[in-house]
């Protein structure tokens, strides 16, 4: 299953020519800077807009099609958007917001979308006596009572301060791990991608450059412009091994290797997604001993790429991917000259060393395990 | 002596009654004209808007004049109306709401045009996600976001119809108990010999009702501002 979107528009200052093709469910990061055209494009699927030409598609539902003239209208595509500035009706109060929504869908339980955001001390409330982050909770809960086949999300926490974000991330992730809505989210900050997303598609003016796992793109040379030198690293899916007793850390395995974590105790087999940032991964050629560096994966060096983003003191510096194994990699940054000595060269093997716990660690669920569902297409 | 005489009473009773009568009739087509001419692009945008806009520039006389031809028994609307559907409009109180709210429908229709104008198109889009249909959409979200406008529009043109001169005496002439309103009734008591006490007394009458209108409308403003969060 799959959200297919080839779209066209010519717009002021560029023309939109966007393609992609994200597997459903999941959430799709739309991920770029700022005019980059990733609005328009979510505006063009939820149908707010009308491209020059162009296909959408949802699962095997045709929502547009420009050669056969079909444009399922705005109302009737069961997509529901959370905008930015979150959009509340402020004739009504917040539970009226959220029956307007419920009202107009087919059947969908109020209850079970309060608890899942914790609504119920808002429901009397107007949407001007509500904070931000309250708001944008609210606005969500209104979408998901329309029973969307699609969300769609439109930096819905970018007017938030960092406090507000983190108290609405938090509900985001419930919505993934529980729900089944495949979701597009969009925005320009990678650590909510980070956390968010299963698939990125990045974009520039009004192109799609790069699309995949967010695995497999924090490898991408064009995310490393993007995100600029000291956000560039690998972002692995690891799995949780179990506690050390030794030190407390949490034990996760990587590829065919194994790091250790500080993390909230998790059981045994939960995923986890962790990034290793480039600048904090050392690169040995031996087995590396006498280290106060604790955490070391082994593996081939796969990828010397030259570091245009990285201005390590003035000193050119590479980008050296290192497979560890299960179709994981690791990104060190290295210096051009540390390169010539240790005479780094694709196929020599390498030992990835991982400097502090500069990990990020966020538990994920499982792709393909059984989830709980939400209101589903299958109900509508 | 304070109590208003039966006459009085009578007048007073009217000019609301017309008045009121003169916003029910004018509401529904003001709404449509502003959300035409707000939203909509067509030929001759431009010509309906000049139109609508007409009885503001013209003397109310004339208008009076033009509604006789047209709604008369013998003018083509008029006509009609009486063969059909054995409405007569001339020298009745029906009559004078028509007159009334045609003079009144510029201002109706400005204040309208001004509310919709104001209202963010962003919680339509919101509306039409949530799949509200055009019609739904526009009782549900457009509407109530207009009403501090459309209440505005509504007592500002009562309070206009109140004092409505020109046209009334002109298509409905001056009948009292049937189209003499405060002002064609202050109009005939200083016409008669002795009727400044008379009239003096209507123009009171007038001021308390238009002062009481204006005051009414800031307190519906506010409560409805309110609501709105603003």
């Amino acid at each position: 299953m799959s959200l297919k979107v080839a779209v066209e528009k010519r717009l002021e200052s560029f023309a939109l020519d966007v393609r992609f093709d994200a597997p459903t469910p999941g959430i799709v990061a739309l991920f770029g800077p700022s005019g980059c055209g990733k609005s328009t494009t979510i505006n063009i699927i939820a149908g707010l807009l009308v491209p020059d030409r162009g296909e959408i598609s949802l699962d095997d539902d045709v929502l547009l099609d420009s050669r056969r003239r079909i444009a399922v209208a705005a109302e009737r595509r069961g997509i529901g958007y959370v905008f930015q500035d979150a959009r509340l009706f402020p004739h009504l109060n917040v539970a009226s917001n959220l029956r307007y929504a419920q009202r107009r869908a087919p059947y969908v339980s109020l209850e079970r979308v309060l608890a899942l955001l914790d609504l119920e001390p808002l429901l009397s409330r107007r949407a001007h006596q509500l904070s931000g982050g309250e708001r944008q909770r609210v606005a969500i809960g209104r979408a998901l009572l329309s029973q969307p086949r699609l969300l769609l999300l439109d930096e819905p926490l970018a007017a938030l301060d960092r406090d507000r974000r983190e108290e609405v991330l938090p509900y985001l992730e419930t919505l993934r791990d529980q729900l089944s809505i495949p979701m597009i989210y969009v925005s320009h900050q990678f650590d909510e991608v980070l956390r968010l997303a299963t698939h990125l598609v990045l974009m520039q003016s009004g192109t799609v450059a790069a699309e995949g796992g967010i695995t497999q793109m924090s490898l991408d040379p064009k995310l490393r412009v993007l995100i600029g030198p000291d956000a560039v690293g690998a972002v692995i899916d690891g799995t949780v091994i179990g506690a050390d007793a030794a030190s407390g850390l949490t034990r996760v395995r990587l590829g065919n290797g194994e790091i250790k974590v500080e993390a909230a105790r998790l059981a045994a087999g939960t995923r986890m997604r962790v990034q290793l940032l480039a600048r904090d991964v050392i690169v040995s050629t031996r087995m590396p001993q006498y280290l106060s560096v604790r955490n070391s994966v082994q593996g081939v060096v796969t990828a010397i790429d030259d570091d245009s983003t990285g201005k390590a003191g003035g000193v050119g510096s590479d980008l050296v991917s290192i497979d560890i194994g299960a179709g994981a990699s690791i990104l060190a940054r290295v210096t051009r000259a540390a390169t010539r000595e240790l005479e780094l060269a694709v196929g020599a093997p390498a030992w990835a060393l991982v400097k502090a716990v500069s990990l990020r660690g966020h538990s994920f669920p499982a792709p393909g395990l059984p989830r709980e569902h939400g209101p589903t297409a299958e109900q509508r | 002596m304070i109590a208003p005489t039966h006459q009085e009473a009578a007048a007073l009773e009217l000019s609301l009654s017309v008045a009121w009568r003169s916003v029910a009739f004018s509401l529904p087509p003001a709404i449509c004209i502003a959300w035409v001419l707000t939203r909509r692009r067509f030929a001759g945008k431009t010509l309906l808007d000049a139109v609508v806009h007409l009885p503001l520039v013209l003397p109310p006389v004339a208008v009076g004049y033009v509604l006789l031809l047209l709604f008369g028994t013998r003018g083509p609307i008029g006509g009609w109306l009486d063969r059909s559907f054995g409405i007569v409009l001339i020298f009745t109180r029906n009559g004078a709401a028509l007159a009334t709210a045609v003079m009144s429908f510029p201002l109706m229709v400005r204040a309208i045009r001004i509310s919709l104008e104001n209202v963010d198109r962003g919680l339509e889009d919101v509306a039409r996600t949530l799949g509200a249909r055009p019609l739904d959409r526009f009782m549900s979200v457009t509407l109530p976001l207009m009403l501090p406008g459309l209440s505005a529009g509504a007592i500002t043109a009562f309070s206009a119809a109140l004092g409505e001169f020109g046209a009334v005496i002109t298509f409905v002439s001056n009948i009292p108990g049937e189209t003499q309103t405060l002002p064609l009734a202050l109009y005939s008591a200083l016409q008669e010999p002795g009727g400044e006490h008379a009239a003096a007394r209507l123009a009171v009458m007038s001021v308390v009702l238009g002062l009481g209108g204006l005051l009414l409308s800031e307190w519906f403003a506010r409560r409805v501002r309110w609501m709105l969060g603003r």
